[in-house]
């Protein structure tokens, strides 16, 4: 009895910030996206007005939201596979028996992941100058005629995947790294015995036991590319022409700029409704795979 | 195995050949920011771009403590950093040990609710919880930052996670001792879980150094602005100082930088362990 009120009395504190500072919350942001909450209304409550479905309805209406939420599904769609196909290459690399100086690479490819996103998103912004940056100029001795990176609604979005990967993939190699390090090497043995070649090891033996890894970590990393927030927000400012406004930089001006915290609530809830669709999708198909 | 090595040198100049141009690609950016930020003002700005400054400077340091303030950001986003760590440390190493070690009604279905509500991205309550802030006053001021985050699910489930190896022997030796519950966590768990508290310490740190969406909703004077909410800012008044902007990305992406090396082995660990929960 004595030892379950001790038990309480650890877990009651965490427990009550979580409650209190994110349950709380998380309900109320429903409760607040049926209601017209603005800056009238945080002047005065008497103000608020229950509007049902409204705020759903009208950002339904709203061309930004639509290219907001395209310009985020074009940043996922675009930056997730090649996030991880960077990350599997270089843990692919780092795990051949040929590579020297293992522990440097790991350290080097892994370090953009502890940086700072922006700072480093305002190194990128000068490094993707038109003018003077060394983007440009590494191109222009391979022969590619400058871009305009961030000031092109063609190339905004291409720019801002570039530094997403460089920052992230680290994070993901190291996991599949490790996945690979697990793998025994009796079973690669076995294969080279029977005759099997390097990438017919690779397709029997690799894959297989890599793919339970492979879609964990593409089913946080797309949860996680849906977040893009402070990329636009310190490069581009969503701009040129909009391009590259995420739903998150959508919700951030929403609410904290035009102080519509009803209409941000229902951005914040359409985009989580949005990834965990998207994720209870693709744990039914990793499963299916499994038990296939 | 050595022989073979030696008579296939092209694959591992390959590999290695690879992974150099990886590691360049990687550290280039951060380097030349450390090399920008010597440079005098308008240095950088030429095509095609320096390496190295004619003649290093740090006036670019000098003017940002001297007229942009940034002592007091640094300041701040230590005050922050730290307090954040100790607090939900605290509180996450108690729960986790809590909900791997000791029994009380409900634990297993709690835990469950928390593992679930970790696919609910933290943004989906930021508008209420500043309204609940604003409420409590702690808009604009330290505590906006850090009483949302002084406990964390990733943080317990971390804790938990180590702690079930635990054995129960060791528990139970203790109480047969007679020592109180809070003594055994005292001196007998903390010692155990030491490696995964310094993993957490790490994550939690450079995790709260690094945090903008919030702190940026949160803090809107600026004398309590974090580092990356004051180089945010500041990187869009002075578009055109890329030296003096070089060394404010240098002050905050050093310290973090600094002790990810120093304690590298705790945080990939944590890395891992985080990433097996499926």
């Amino acid at each position: 009895m004595r030892r379950a009120a001790a038990a309480w009395c650890f877990v009651a504190p965490a427990l009550l910030v979580i409650a209190v500072f994110f349950f709380v919350p998380v309900v109320a942001a429903l409760a607040l996206s049926f209601t017209d909450f603005d800056i009238y209304a945080l002047a005065d409550s008497r103000n608020l007005r229950v509007v049902g479905l409204r705020n759903y309805a009208e950002l339904l209406r709203t061309p930004l939201f639509w290219q907001a939420f395209g310009n985020t599904l074009y940043f996922v769609v675009v930056g997730v596979p090649v996030s991880i196909a960077v990350s599997f290459t270089a843990a692919l690399l780092l795990h051949s028996r040929l590579v020297r100086f293992q522990a440097f690479f790991r350290t080097a490819l892994f370090a953009p992941v502890v940086t700072t996103l922006v700072a480093v998103a305002v190194i990128w912004r000068y490094l993707f100058n038109p003018h003077y940056g060394w983007l440009n100029y590494a191109l222009g001795r391979l022969g590619v005629s400058p871009i305009d990176w961030l000031g092109d609604p063609h190339w905004a979005m291409p720019a801002i995947i570039v530094l997403a990967v460089w920052k992230n993939f680290g994070y993901n190699m190291i996991i599949l790294l490790a996945g690979l390090q697990s793998i025994p090497e009796q079973l690669y043995e076995a294969a080279r015995i029977d005759g099997a070649s390097v990438w017919r090891q690779f397709r029997h033996v690799t894959l297989p036991v890599l793919a339970p890894i492979l879609a964990m970590v593409n089913i946080l990393t797309i949860a996680g590319y849906f977040q893009l927030f402070a990329e636009p927000y310190v490069m581009t400012q969503g701009g040129p022409l909009q391009s590259t406004v995420s739903v998150l930089y959508f919700m951030y001006e929403e609410g904290f700029k035009w102080w519509n915290l009803g209409s941000a609530s229902a951005v914040a809830f359409v985009l989580f409704l949005f990834i965990f669709c998207v994720t209870a999708l693709q744990l039914r198909l990793a499963r299916w795979q499994s038990a296939a | 195995m050595a022989i073979r090595r030696v008579t296939r040198p092209l694959p591992a100049l390959l590999v290695n050949g690879l992974l150099l141009g990886g590691a360049t690609v990687t550290l280039f950016p951060l380097v030349w920011m450390v090399s920008v930020s010597l440079m005098s003002p308008g240095e950088a700005s030429v095509f095609p771009p320096p390496l190295l400054p004619g003649r290093p400077t740090f006036a670019n340091y000098r003017e940002l403590f001297a007229h942009v303030g940034m002592g007091r950001y640094l300041l701040n986003s230590v005050i922050l950093t730290a307090a954040v760590t100790l607090v939900s440390l605290t509180f996450n190493v108690g729960a986790g040990y809590a909900f791997a070690k000791l029994r009380f009604a409900g634990r297993d279905r709690i835990f469950r609710i928390l593992l679930a509500a970790l696919v609910i991205p933290s943004q989906v309550a930021m508008v209420p919880l500043f309204l609940l802030l604003k409420q409590l006053a702690l808009v604009n001021t330290y505590g906006g930052v850090i009483v949302p985050a002084m406990a964390s699910i990733f943080g317990i489930f971390l804790v938990r996670q180590y702690a079930l190896s635990v054995p129960d022997d060791l528990l139970e030796a203790a109480r047969i001792d007679g020592a109180s519950e809070l003594r055994i966590f005292r001196s007998v768990i903390v010692p155990v879980l030491s490696p995964i508290i310094v993993t957490l310490a790490v994550f939690t740190s450079l995790g709260a150094w690094n945090d903008f969406m919030w702190p940026l909703i949160v803090l809107g004077d600026s004398d309590v602005y974090t580092l990356p909410v004051a180089l945010a800012s500041l990187s869009r008044e002075h578009v055109q100082d890329n030296e003096l902007m070089m060394a404010g990305s240098v002050l905050t992406i050093l310290p973090v930088l600094l002790v990810f090396l120093v304690l590298q082995r705790y945080y990939i660990q944590g890395l891992m362990l985080g990433s097996v929960k499926e």
